[in-house]
């Protein structure tokens, strides 16, 4: 076997994957999303890769690649399909809605004036997110109509293209903390609490991680989120809404876990390659290349 | 046996980088001091950067 990982930068996490690959005696080959080129016609060698595991930190750069390698009939994790549902908010949401996924209420505008409107409709306070972005960026919890022109105005004449889609979501009062649940295909691999005294808990922002004990119910629940998306290796936000139980906040493609093997005891990259050795192993490549090219 | 070290030139204040083990290109340190954020660009020779900025669509 032969897997390719699909890096820009090399962090933490590609550190302990790379070792976890060694570990388990798997040739592999670095592929920087930065130097390589690709020719949609001539496979160039590429497709040699029984699997890519995907870790650019780039979701264009990801995208961009994991649709050639597919071209070719290389399984990848994740796919193409996942990283276009992950990385786009209003995507997630979209996916999440349509099977019936519980989340927080969201409304969407593409004018200045008309998202206003949506989010008087929401009411205060509430939460503007940009739909392409991660790390807790750009969040912005408007609390009064003056508060929501100022930042309505801000993202329409500083922001990129991205920033013209108003993606407004209700504010769950959650307890100071959101939850997060490490998803390997349809099975939990552990679930870890971020508790921060601001109302964004990244750990990027300087939220804490702790173990949160994942039951049936909870598993059940991300299990559906990560099938709405297309399933893979997936890290699956919760919001802990008093009034309705666990919500699907945000679904991430390429999670960090650096942070979380301690405290939840669980070796996250080790099961990460054991997953992709799976895929790689169950994959038919004549699928794979026949998807793309409907 | 001696644990071998390789190191660079911060390009920003020209400080000497050292690794402990063998970096990869792509790999991010940071100078020791002026605390400049860097990025491995080549192995071979060893050679580094000023990382790139955060941009908008990295992340998760």
């Amino acid at each position: 076997m032969l897997l390719g990982l699909l890096h820009s930068r090399v962090r933490v996490e590609e550190r302990l994957l790379i070792e976890e690959i060694e570990r388990r005696g798997i040739a592999y080959e670095l592929i920087d999303a930065e130097t390589a080129t690709w020719d949609i016609h001539d496979a160039r060698g590429f497709d040699r890769f029984d699997v890519i595991l995907d870790r650019c930190l780039s979701q264009t750069q990801a995208t961009t690649a994991i649709r050639i390698f597919e071209r070719f009939g290389v399984p990848c994790v994740n796919r193409s399909a996942v990283i276009d549902a992950c990385s786009d908010k209003l995507a997630t949401s979209l996916a999440l809605a349509r099977d019936n996924v519980a989340t927080p209420r969201t409304m969407v505008a593409v004018g200045v004036e008309s998202a206003l409107g949506a989010i008087e409709e929401m009411g205060y306070p509430c939460v503007l997110k940009p739909t392409v972005g991660s790390w807790g960026r750009l969040l912005a919890r408007v609390n009064d109509r003056d508060a929501a022109e100022a930042i309505l105005e801000h993202k329409a004449t500083l922001g990129s293209v991205s920033h013209s889609v108003f993606y407004v979501q209700e504010y769950v009062n959650k307890p100071m903390r959101d939850l997060r649940v490490f998803m390997a295909g349809d099975e939990a691999l552990c679930g870890i609490a971020r508790a921060s005294e601001h109302w964004i808990t990244n750990t990027a922002r300087g939220g804490k991680a702790s173990v949160y004990g994942v039951d049936g119910e909870t598993q059940e629940l991300c299990r559906r989120a990560s099938r709405a998306v297309g399933g893979g290796i997936l890290a699956i936000d919760l919001l802990e809404c008093p009034e309705r139980g666990l919500l699907v906040s945000e679904i991430n493609h390429t999670m960090e876990f650096r942070n979380s093997i301690e405290p939840t005891g669980v070796n996250i990259p080790g099961r990460i390659i054991d997953f992709v050795v799976e895929t790689a192993k169950a994959a038919t490549r004549e699928a794979i290349a026949g998807g793309v090219s409907r | 046996m001696e644990t071998a070290v390789m190191s660079a030139a911060c390009p920003e204040c020209a400080a000497e980088v050292s690794f402990a083990r063998r970096p990869i290109a792509g790999e991010v340190c940071r100078c020791s001091q002026c605390s400049a954020e860097l990025e491995v660009t080549s192995v071979v020779p060893l050679t580094l950067e000023v990382a790139p900025e955060v941009r908008e669509d990295w992340g998760e």
